[in-house]
């Protein structure tokens, strides 16, 4: 008998396919993956220790930083966690423009999302499509409050600056755009024999593994249930909308395969821009900023409160002691849970799969480490 | 070619080095071309522009990009294998540019006109899997080994239908000579390979379906071979980094990345060689109506470069649309699928000639 041993091959932190710095050890049998030890950290900022220190409204800025693909998206939950500790109740107008801010923001998140993971499997075209149009939305947000990425637009209270001029408009011929992109991607990706050859029957996550696992976002809908907090604990005023909340039904494989929480995603960004459409017809006229608190200062107390981020279930745990600064923040980030089923999930697989399957549970490193 | 410059120098060594160092003339301005194209293609088919800014279109961006790779520091990490490290590059590029020596280019000229010509492209093609293996190896970096030892089985069983495919086209022919094999495929299209070449009668036409399975199982295995997408498993980007050649930099680079595009190139000149008439024209020659018979090699040749260039082009478009099968995927189809067919393709078209 020949002797082998097992190879221990290090996947990160510089590593193309590892969407930031996230070190994977892999411990392989030839080709097949007999354990993943993810490694954390390299990005740490010790965001929940500097929040001890500063005002509400001085947070903001560094919310943006955790998931920096959907900033809009942390604000908004940050917003609404500091609103509901003030008690305070913020103009229509505002409530319709975070609605529309945080879709753009979902369906951007979720083309970086689609748009890496078609690299991570060899197609690099559909990706720069996807990016094409993603620039539109970035152009959006930055004629609204001057910045790309990292926006500090949704203040406690209120806004930063009110919509520009014609921004109905554009973002209506965007969305119409847009559309047909969706169908070029499917046609590119989704429907690629070669692809669902890849993706199909990879990295089954089952249902109750993935509760177990406190898995959310699309990927728990991708294993089957019918979970999202704007329609299971709606926030801001996601109550009045008409959308669906696709599920995974395994179309070209078993359900919560990667093909699935891949598919999740473009269906999601449908649902966004009948959202999206929906509230540009309802926007009503008002002041941006009538709600704005002069000084931050709630009552002594402790919330936890929950929005659907575009990774999942993003939560935020503020403990005030009645000071100008909170006494703890802690943060439930989406992605840092989602990651913690990685090992499970390649458990079998080839070195390829873990690529397709960390790419299909789409974590984003500023949010893992924070 | 060899024994006209034996005849016109009178020495054996300058004939050889003089009639081996013709193809680099073609290849090196080609490599340098496809690395242009192959940018233009992928920018074009992804919305923006590509290389702009040096020469017209950015035609001069190769050049730029060589100057700059003929500059950087040579760095061979310290824990490799320094003598195989610095041969393994040399021996890639050995392997696909020693192809060139039988193909034939035009009538007037082929760098060696040995009658094993196709065997023969087989067998050096080979050469280039020893030196992955060896850049691989020597690297002395997991990734590069994964790399090397996929590329080795890759390339190792995607040979098997090649040769098929090529044996269907000896039976039909009855040559490995590859002059013979273009002469075969005479003046009009319709006698290329692909229409069922220049048999005679009914034979002919029922020759075409097989023809046709054949060409494309020889295409998809040249895909294999070259490492192009979607089966470039050595070199995966997203999963292995760099593949094999992770480690190398500057100049010791840019010789896997030539021998890539001369490979991309042998294999579509042979597909053209095999299938499409060779350095025939389709339509008869400019020459040969205003009676310049000096033209006609030239066209030839003409005609042979625009055929290797648009099936190097459909490389490049299925690179830049398709994603990339998984290892064990890429062994699947061809042990399951490509062998099977191409050696019943074989038996066919073998007892259509018999009978």
């Amino acid at each position: 008998m020949l002797k082998t041993e097992q190879m221990v091959l290090n996947m990160g932190p510089q590593h193309p396919s590892t969407h930031g710095v996230l070190r994977l050890e892999l411990e392989l049998d030839g080709e097949i993956i007999v354990n993943v030890i993810p490694h954390l950290g390299y990005l740490h900022r010790c965001f929940e220790k500097h929040c001890e220190a500063m005002t509400y409204p001085q947070i903001i800025p560094y919310v943006d930083r955790m998931d920096y693909l959907a900033s809009m998206s942390n604000e908004l939950g940050y917003a609404i966690a500091v609103e509901r500790l003030l008690d305070i109740k913020v103009p229509e107008r505002v409530e319709y423009i975070r609605v529309i801010m945080a879709e753009l923001q979902r369906i951007a998140s979720h083309m970086v999302a689609v748009g890496t993971y078609g690299i991570d499997i060899g197609a690099f075209t559909p990706f720069l499509y996807l990016f094409r149009d993603r620039e539109r939305i970035l152009t959006l947000f930055e004629k609204t409050c001057g910045a790309r990425l990292l926006y500090n637009y949704i203040w406690v209270g209120g806004l930063s600056h009110d919509l520009p001029l014609n921004f109905v408009n554009e973002t209506r011929d965007f969305l119409n755009d847009f559309k047909k992109t969706l169908v070029e991607v499917n046609n590119l990706l989704s429907y690629n024999k070669i692809f669902i050859e890849r993706t199909a029957n990879i990295g089954i996550l089952p249902l109750d593994a993935a509760i177990n696992y406190g898995i959310t976002g699309a990927n728990l809908r991708a294993s089957g249930l019918k979970w999202d907090l704007r329609r299971n604990d709606p926030y801001s005023i996601y109550d009045r909308f008409d959308f669906e909340i696709p599920v995974g039904e395994g179309l070209h494989g078993t359900a919560g395969d990667c093909w699935d929480r891949y598919y999740i995603r473009l269906l999601e960004m449908e649902q966004s821009i009948r959202i999206i459409e929906q509230a540009l017809e309802q926007l009503p006229e008002g002041d941006i900023a009538s709600a704005i608190p002069k000084r931050i200062k709630p009552v002594e107390g402790q919330l936890y409160t929950r929005v659907e981020n575009p990774k999942g279930e993003l939560g935020y745990f503020i403990v005030s002691k009645g000071q100008l600064q909170p006494f703890r923040v802690k943060v439930r980030p989406p992605s840092f849970v989602n990651l913690s089923v990685l090992g499970e999930l390649c458990k079998g697989h080839l070195i390829a799969d873990v690529i397709a399957i960390l790419g299909s549970i789409d974590i984003v490193l500023g949010e893992v480490d924070r | 070619m060899y024994e006209f410059f034996a005849n016109l120098f009178g020495s054996d060594i300058i004939a050889s080095f003089l009639s081996g160092a013709i193809p680099f003339i073609f290849i090196v301005p080609f490599a340098l071309f496809a690395v242009w194209l192959e940018r233009k293609v992928s920018a074009h088919m992804q919305d923006r522009l590509g290389p702009m800014r040096v020469g017209y279109h950015g035609w001069l961006q190769t050049v730029a990009d060589i100057l700059k790779l003929i500059q950087k520091e040579d760095i061979t990490a310290s824990d490799t294998d320094k003598k195989l490290f610095n041969i393994a590059p040399v021996l890639v590029f050995m392997g696909s540019y020693a192809a060139f020596a039988a193909i034939p280019f035009s009538s007037a000229y082929i760098g060696t006109g040995i009658d094993l010509g196709i065997i023969y492209i087989v067998a050096v093609s080979g050469l280039v899997v020893a030196g992955i293996l060896m850049a691989g190896w020597a690297s002395n970096n997991k990734y590069s080994l994964y790399g090397a030892v996929r590329s080795a089985a890759q390339v190792v069983s995607y040979e098997i239908p090649t040769v098929l495919v090529i044996l269907t086209i000896v039976i039909v022919v009855g040559s490995l000579n590859l002059t013979k094999i273009t002469e075969f495929q005479t003046a009009r299209f319709w006698d290329w390979m692909i229409f069922g070449g220049s048999v005679a009668g009914v034979k002919k036409l029922i020759l075409i379906p097989f023809m046709l399975i054949g060409f494309i199982i020889l295409y998809i295995s040249s895909l294999a071979e070259t490492n192009r997408t979607p089966f470039d498993i050595p070199e995966a980007e997203s999963e292995l980094v760099g593949g094999y050649h992770t480690e190398y930099s500057g100049m010791k680079f840019a010789m896997f990345f030539l021998a890539e595009y001369a490979n991309m190139f042998a294999v579509s000149a042979v597909a053209a060689t095999l299938f499409f008439g060779g350095y025939h024209s389709p339509f008869g020659y400019l020459g040969n109506l205003i009676g310049l018979p000096w033209l006609v090699p030239v066209e030839q040749f003409l005609w042979f470069a625009s055929k290797g260039i648009f099936f190097v082009f459909v490389q490049m478009w299925l690179r830049w649309t398709l994603p990339r099968l998984r290892v064990d995927q890429l062994m699947s189809l061809c042990w399951k699928y490509l062998i099977p067919v191409a050696f019943v393709n074989f038996l066919i078209v073998a007892l259509i000639m018999v009978l």
